[in-house]
């Protein structure tokens, strides 16, 4: 499903990705975690074009991504992405979230983008809240309705950039039954976060970064029971820890 | 202080007064909606990618900054019948020059808008395969518009007190109709201090308006 081959990224002489390889196949959900800095976020954002990339090749479902001439809009209409902050419309209602893209980029009508908005609304179990706005929602709430809205597109994978880093820790739990859900229903996903229970309970793969490098990519088995480098054990103690 | 008032003068002069205003108040919205329109859109070429669309955006808007209004105003009004041989007009004129002029400080009203919105509003809006334009016509925009709103007011009220300087071209507005009635009265003093009344009253008015606004339109975030 997704396939990122060789990618490499510089910012002017920095290189924040160096030479990252990886399949995501379809029904596997990978997460990709590290130390800040190490490159996760850009990574994922290769994978619908919203960072570009100098070297290598992304291919997410038979499109290649880094070629010139994709049409990336059309791409990324069926690639969902969760952001770290939400990135709710704040002008614009729960229910008018949902259905911005749909209308203007999948072309479908209000009606239509309504039924199926609030239907994944309802899934995440805030159909009670679609005439509200973002700001009277909470954090955990704003994001599961970012969740919604994403797979309002009917995405063919989702990616999430991580989705609980902003919120307080009563609130990640909700988020994360969302996504565990989601993950349980067979939906391709990559995730970059830190919340190592999730990893252990859903995912398929661990990818660990360290700048901009893939050092540790294998089943989560192995990755939690013993981790090749010695950065991934010194990053696992640390987090582990507590 | 100032003897012998004479107010029979103002009463008999309001209509010509009402026919000047009225030309105010169109200059004013004419180069408000106008010269948002067109500051919008040099917002977001000074905010391009492009770095010739940038470059000649800012050159635009760097020049008339730098240059009085009054001037603009005349020069426009004695250049482009040089330019076109028949004449434009004063009122036309007037139009044209103030909703140019305006247009470079509407845009930076509307650049420091665009900026406020944070960036992942547009990555989200991307990642959700909204074009380019989309994203600004539907996240961005729609945000910047009403932050900026009470800023956008200001200028506003600033412009309409501009508009008093097309006097130097001869267009009839509340001004020029205050002087001439002065004149015909041989009563400058009282024109002069009831149209100041009427540009302190409007302006007033507009900037209470401006304070009630930035309260209820800020977007809870």
């Amino acid at each position: 499903m997704i396939s990122i081959c060789g990618v490499s990224k510089w910012y002017g002489p920095t290189r924040v990705l160096d030479d990252c390889s990886t399949e995501v196949a379809k029904g596997d959900v990978v997460v990709v975690c590290g130390p800040s800095g190490s490159g996760k976020s850009t990574l994922i954002k290769c994978v619908n074009g919203l960072e570009a990339v100098q070297r290598g090749e992304v291919i997410v479902d038979g499109v290649v991504v880094t070629a010139p001439k994709t049409d990336l809009n059309r791409l990324r209409a069926r690639v969902g992405m969760v952001f770290q902050h939400f990135e709710l419309f704040p002008h614009l209602s729960v229910a008018d979230n949902l259905t911005l893209g749909q209308i203007k980029v999948l072309g479908r009508s209000r009606d239509e983008a309504i039924a199926r908005g609030l239907k994944m609304l309802d899934r995440v179990g805030l159909a009670a809240h679609r005439d509200k706005f973002p700001a009277q929602l909470s954090g955990g709430q704003q994001q599961r309705v970012a969740i919604a809205r994403a797979l309002s597109m009917d995405p063919v994978c989702m990616l999430f950039d991580e989705p609980t880093s902003a919120l307080d820790p009563e609130m990640i739990s909700e988020v994360l039954d969302v996504m565990v859900a989601l993950a349980e229903e067979g939906m391709t996903m990559m995730c970059v976060t830190h919340e190592m229970g999730f990893a252990r309970r859903v995912a398929d793969r661990v990818i660990f970064m360290d700048q901009g490098r893939i050092v540790e990519d294998c089943a989560k088995e192995s990755f939690f029971g013993a981790p090749r480098s010695e950065r991934a054990q010194q990053f696992l103690a640390k987090i582990l820890q507590h | 202080m100032l003897p012998n008032l004479d107010l029979e003068v103002v009463g008999a002069s309001l209509p010509f007064l009402w026919t000047g205003l009225l030309f105010s108040l169109k200059l004013t919205l004419v180069a408000m909606s106008g010269g948002i329109v067109c500051g919008t859109l040099l917002a977001l070429a000074r905010l391009s990618s492009i770095a010739p669309l940038r470059n000649a955006a800012a050159a635009y808007v760097n020049t008339l900054r730098a240059i009085p209004l009054v001037m603009v105003i005349l020069w426009f009004f004695l250049v482009i019948p040089l330019l076109t041989g028949k004449p434009v007009g004063a009122e036309n004129s007037a139009l044209i020059t103030f909703t140019l002029f305006e247009a470079a400080f509407y845009g930076e009203i509307m650049r420091a808008g665009i900026q406020s919105v944070p960036r992942g509003q547009v990555a989200a809006a991307r990642a959700l395969g909204l074009t380019y334009a989309q994203s600004m016509r539907h996240v961005v925009l729609p945000q910047a518009f009403r932050n900026m709103l009470p800023l956008l007011l200001t200028q506003t009220i600033i412009l309409f007190q501009d508009t008093s300087l097309v006097y130097a071209i001869g267009a009839k507005d509340l001004l020029k109709a205050a002087e001439v009635t002065g004149k015909n009265y041989n009563r400058p003093v009282e024109m002069y201090v009831f149209v100041a009344l009427i540009y302190f009253a409007i302006c007033f008015a507009l900037s209470r308006l401006v304070r009630r606004l930035q309260a209820r339109v800020a977007i809870v975030r």
